[in-house]
């Protein structure tokens, strides 16, 4: 049975990346999507939780969180506040044009076995071990210090990314250039001319390629105000497009995940990816 | 220099001074906190093309933090076709807010004869929001249209 320990750990990790195989759901919530004129400030909450978008689990971490100005310069977040199940922070938006604010997360984590002893790869989850006398825990931070002699070298490779995206009077598309690395979207239909009566179009890439037979979630929120989740679930074709109808004017929630063996870092059998962002759909 | 206004005048009155009119009409609420709404009225062709904007009503004299021109997005169906891309204000479009009762805004002169979708929105601070479509001709096709709840009846005429 001590052999089976370290690899559970393993196990732990890889499911404590933020992807759609944890039920919870990773989301950021901006006060408003398409602003008047460029003295405006957006508020955004960041939470992860079941339902959309009540927060009601655990609040996420802003230190990751990303911004974007529309000429593709690096902007920040202000304001920055975590509470026990939210998040929040504001973005000034004081240039035209369409923002990203979000999370790109790339992280490895697996095992390896050293002279017998099994490791694992990546940051420890859970609590320390118990008594002073316990052994420390055999693990590493980072793939780079993987030791010289290590065997069976298993390593996943996850690619996360969690965006949301602002527009200041018109909208305009550099943010949304995808950069060919992981699961990016794509979308046809920019995320600010939604509307409940017109379809929209979204392509999903990886690495640059359409991405063919993925499964992207929708999922409206204000659940407690309806009985159904109404939720959808969509495929995407060969050119890695699904054709979004709305069922009513609201927030959605997207979600699509992916996985292949085409990772970057050596000794990466797998690649996971997983992205994610909220769409405000204004009524006709 | 005065003659050149002059002369310029004197066109306006030889040909048709406008391509139609349109008829807004804001009706009289009795609510608690009554605000004038931002109106955009504008055209849309109907075999497709730019929606052009007629006239926007808001805040004009609103400045500082939060200008009068920060709740236009309000106006969201004008706002997503064209708004969004206009500078405001607007020379012979934008205007101050107005009150409850009838208003005539002429359609500009140089709008193409053809068949258009005319589209007046309504947004009001602490209420609601409504869109009034009409089917219109320009220049000769006279059509109706009425609101139910922020708009009264919404006409063209010749």
């Amino acid at each position: 049975m001590r052999s089976l320990a370290p690899s559970l750990l393993a196990a732990v990790a890889v499911l404590a990346i933020p992807t759609s195989a944890s039920a919870h759901r990773q989301w950021l919530l901006p006060s408003e999507t398409s602003v008047s004129g460029t003295d405006s400030w957006v508020t955004v909450d960041a939470a992860i939780s079941n339902d959309l978008f009540y927060p009601d689990h655990v609040a996420m971490q802003t230190g990751a969180i990303n911004v974007t100005q529309p000429d593709g310069s690096e902007g920040k977040i202000q304001n920055a506040a975590t509470g026990r199940y939210r998040s929040m922070f504001d973005v000034q938006i004081d240039k035209p044009g369409t923002w990203k604010i979000g999370t790109f997360a790339t992280n490895v984590s697996g095992s390896f076995k050293l002279n017998g002893e099994d490791w694992t790869v990546g940051r420890r989850r859970g609590p320390p071990p118990a008594g002073a006398n316990a052994a420390p825990p055999r693990t590493v931070a980072t793939v780079a210090e993987i030791p010289a002699g290590a065997t069976d070298i298993k390593l996943t490779e996850a690619i996360n990314r969690n965006e949301v995206f602002v527009t200041s009077d018109a909208p305009t598309a550099i943010v949304l250039k995808p950069t060919g690395k992981g699961l990016e979207f794509d979308p046809q239909t920019h995320p600010s001319d939604l509307v409940a009566n017109e379809p929209a179009k979204f392509r999903f890439l990886i690495d640059s390629k359409p991405a063919a037979g993925l499964k992207v979630t929708l999922v409206p929120g204000g659940k407690r105000f309806r009985d159904a989740e109404s939720a959808q679930e969509l495929t995407t074709g060969a050119d890695g497009v699904i054709d979004v109808r709305w069922p009513f004017a609201g927030v959605y929630w997207l979600n699509v995940s992916a996985s292949d063996a085409n990772s970057s870092i050596p000794n990466a059998a797998q690649r996971r990816m997983s992205y994610t962002t909220t769409l405000e759909v204004p009524a006709p | 220099m005065r003659s050149i206004p002059l002369l310029l005048l004197g066109g306006a009155i030889a040909v048709p001074a406008s391509a139609g009119t349109v008829t807004v009409t804001i009706p009289r609420l009795n609510v608690a906190e009554y605000h004038k709404p931002y109106v955009a009225v504008w055209v849309e062709p109907v075999g497709g093309g730019a929606p052009r904007t007629i006239a926007v009503w808001y805040d004009v004299k609103l400045l500082g933090n939060e200008p009068g021109t920060k709740w236009l997005s309000d106006l969201r169906t004008w706002w997503r076709k064209g708004g969004r891309s206009m500078a405001m204000p607007a020379d012979g479009v934008s205007g101050a807010t107005r009150g409850p009762g009838r208003h005539t805004i002429p359609l500009p002169r140089n709008l193409r004869p053809g068949n258009y979708v005319l589209n007046v929105e309504a947004a009001r601070e602490t209420g609601g929001r409504e869109l009034v479509t009409v089917p219109i001709t320009v220049p000769s096709g006279a059509g109706n249209a009425t609101g139910r709840t922020e708009l009264g009846a919404v006409t063209f005429s010749r």
